[in-house]
């Protein structure tokens, strides 16, 4: 990440000391203290004080985020407690909110971005730390890593007039001529669908996925490879016996933190998945998911509840990309900890 | 096994070894296709974007504002000074909190204490924007009573914070303790310490912490959608609804015009090409003021 513009300790170091005429004050504290206009005592906790309260702000964020949500969401808690995510009907103008179709389209959206995106960002992944030349090594890390610099927005604006009609031309047709028989891929090939969502996302969690693989690849130690070689294992035996089995938990770790990001990402999903609150087996069906109801309908709530009931939904991403976050970076840790890699991203 | 058996199994090969080499060269080919799948899209996007939003850009599209329904023209000339607004109040806010957080953490927080902030700051990093956007909308909306570019500033400065804590922390850590010593040795206060020693040796890590953090939320809506909200017209008034360059493509990508669809690939094009160059244009100068004499 910061590798090309790591600071370079030794080289400014001298500039402040000189300035202050080391020879002059010689080992004076006292006028080392007037030369710098403030009894050090004072100024030390001022400043040990506004940094503690520049933490604390971090902490008060979350603690923020935690009581609005909770306490704005409460009328919709009062007037559906937990069958508010068991009901499937989305009624504001008869004031019946179910949050059940967002739930399932978020998952399924979800869960389809880290079937295609796994096995891509696994592969990609042992190429560039086992078999791609060192030369290569550089700009393939760039190039995927620069996947994860496009603002959803632009990834959005993509798949409606690239992806769409590529989907609804060629590839859904193809599916459902090959696998319709399975249910997953029937109905009118229009590309707006869950199935369009699924692939934008997977698109957008490879580099997340890919990188902190790419990272507990790393930090395999290098004679567990050279074990497996000198036992006459190929290259690919090597790497799954040797490597991959050894990174497992912090790959692991990566597809939670994957999953986290497809969870709550709105924008990209929200302009291709359809917008419709439907339960629909079929991946070609429209659906909607949590984040795209928020991002379409938030400024627009007719009401008190409709508004809560839209904040609960809030609540509920929120508290489940915690979970997931936090269970990613314990697994990520549980690998890399102890090592000198000093990249946890 | 004695050297002499080994080395003629290696040369006459069983079939199962073939098995095993056929299966290595099938995974080798596997993996060079996961790296050719995922490297189309991003040159598909790149290729899209330069030849959809080169054709588009034009003086109007630079100077002028939006255009109604219909009429041939106009730009996003206040979408973009609006973006910059925005971002700018965001880097306002969120810029010192950061970095002092840092600071904190690298300092005074190898203890219980910093670790519960450094968890705080890691989960806040996995918060969804659009989830940011509800809390920016009911802490700053709710009470000014219309959107305004200062939710949407403090939107940004609420997800710009932690990424800019631990890396402040981390470019922090790598000074070398013994800087520190010297310059407590010579009677210098602690806090002059770390502002004018630590620091300032760790200056370029800090804003490439900065500029990531500012890179991240350029480009985001979705806490936009609620507070900034959009504006058809000029606005420099923090209190007012304001016009972002990601809002508008938005708002043009998912409209039926054909017209717009065309501004909105400008729009992409513009965006892209700022958050490059703007991360870009600051590690070339830090890199360059700061260390140059090396």
């Amino acid at each position: 990440m910061a590798n090309a513009a790591r600071p370079r300790p030794d080289m400014p170091a001298p500039q402040p000391v000189e300035s202050t005429k080391v020879n002059d004050v010689s080992s004076d504290g006292k006028r080392a203290a007037r030369l710098f206009g403030v009894s050090s005592e004072a100024g030390d906790q001022v400043f040990k004080f506004a940094m503690l309260l520049c933490g604390l702000a971090v902490l008060a964020t979350l603690g923020l985020i935690v009581y609005e949500l909770v306490l704005r969401s409460g009328p919709s808690w009062h007037a559906f407690g937990f069958k508010f995510f068991a009901a499937r009907d989305w009624d504001p103008v008869n004031e019946k909110f179910g949050a059940l179709p967002f739930v399932y389209g978020t998952l399924v959206s979800s869960l389809l971005a880290l079937i295609i995106a796994v096995p891509l960002s696994i592969g990609v992944a042992v190429f560039t730390t086992e078999m791609c030349p060192p030369l290569l090594r550089g700009p393939l890390s760039f190039f995927v890593e620069l996947l994860a610099a496009i603002p959803s927005v632009v990834y959005g604006l993509w798949a409606i007039f690239v992806m769409v009609p590529i989907l609804s031309n060629y590839v859904e047709p193809f599916l459902s001529r090959t696998l319709g028989w399975t249910g997953f891929f029937v109905g009118p090939p229009y590309g707006i669908s869950m199935l369009a969502a699924g692939i934008i996302l997977a698109i957008m969690i490879v580099p997340i996925i890919s990188s902190i693989a790419r990272e507990v690849l790393m930090v395999v130690p290098q004679h567990q490879r050279e074990a497996a070689l000198a036992l006459g294992a190929t290259r690919w035996e090597m790497i799954r016996v040797g490597v991959l089995r050894n990174a497992r938990a912090g790959i692991m770790g990566g597809i939670i933190l994957g999953l986290g990001r497809a969870l709550g990402e709105t924008m990209a999903v929200t302009m291709v998945i359809g917008n419709r609150p439907e339960i629909a087996k079929s991946l070609f069906a429209p659906g909607y998911t949590m984040a795209s109801v928020l991002a379409n309908e938030f400024s627009e709530a007719t009401g008190d509840l409709n508004l809560a009931a839209l904040i609960e939904i809030g609540l509920a991403l929120f508290l489940v990309t915690i979970v997931v976050n936090a269970l990613a970076r314990f697994l990520v840790w549980t690998v890399t900890r102890g090592q000198p890699s000093r990249s946890n991203a | 096994m004695p050297e002499r058996e080994k080395s003629s199994a290696l040369h006459t090969v069983p079939p199962i070894a073939l098995r095993r080499r056929i299966t290595d060269h099938v995974m080798t080919g596997v993996a060079v296709l996961t790296v050719i799948l995922v490297l189309v899209p991003l040159f598909a996007i790149f290729a899209y974007l330069v030849y959809r939003g080169l054709g588009s850009i034009n003086w109007a599209f630079l100077t002028q504002t939006p255009k109604p329904v219909g009429e041939a023209g106009g730009g996003m000339a206040n979408a973009i000074v609006g973006s910059a607004f925005i971002l700018g109040l965001a880097s306002v806010l969120g810029v010192p909190l950061g970095v002092g957080a840092g600071i904190y953490l690298a300092e005074f927080g190898r203890n219980r204490f910093g670790d519960v902030i450094r968890f705080t700051a890691d989960v806040l990093n996995g918060v969804p924007s659009i989830v940011i956007g509800i809390v920016a909308y009911s802490i700053v909306v709710l009470y000014q009573k219309h959107f305004s570019a200062l939710a949407g500033g403090v939107a940004l400065a609420i997800m710009m914070i932690p990424t800019i804590t631990r890396t402040t922390e981390e470019m922090l850590l790598l000074v070398p303790q013994a800087l520190r010593e010297a310059a407590y040795g010579l009677g210098i206060p602690r806090w002059r310490t770390t502002l004018s020693i630590t620091l300032r040796t760790a200056t370029s890590g800090v804003i490439t912490g900065i500029m990531l953090a500012f890179a991240r939320v350029a480009g985001e809506t979705a806490p936009l959608l609620f507070t900034a909200f959009g504006n058809q017209f000029w606005n420099l008034r923090a209190d007012q609804p304001t016009a972002a360059l990601p809002l508008q493509i938005f708002s043009y990508a998912i409209s039926p015009y054909d017209e717009w669809h065309r501004q909105a690939w400008a729009g992409a094009l513009v965006l892209i090409v700022l958050i490059v160059t703007a991360v870009a244009a600051v590690r070339y100068v830090v890199r360059r003021g700061t260390f140059g004499a090396a």
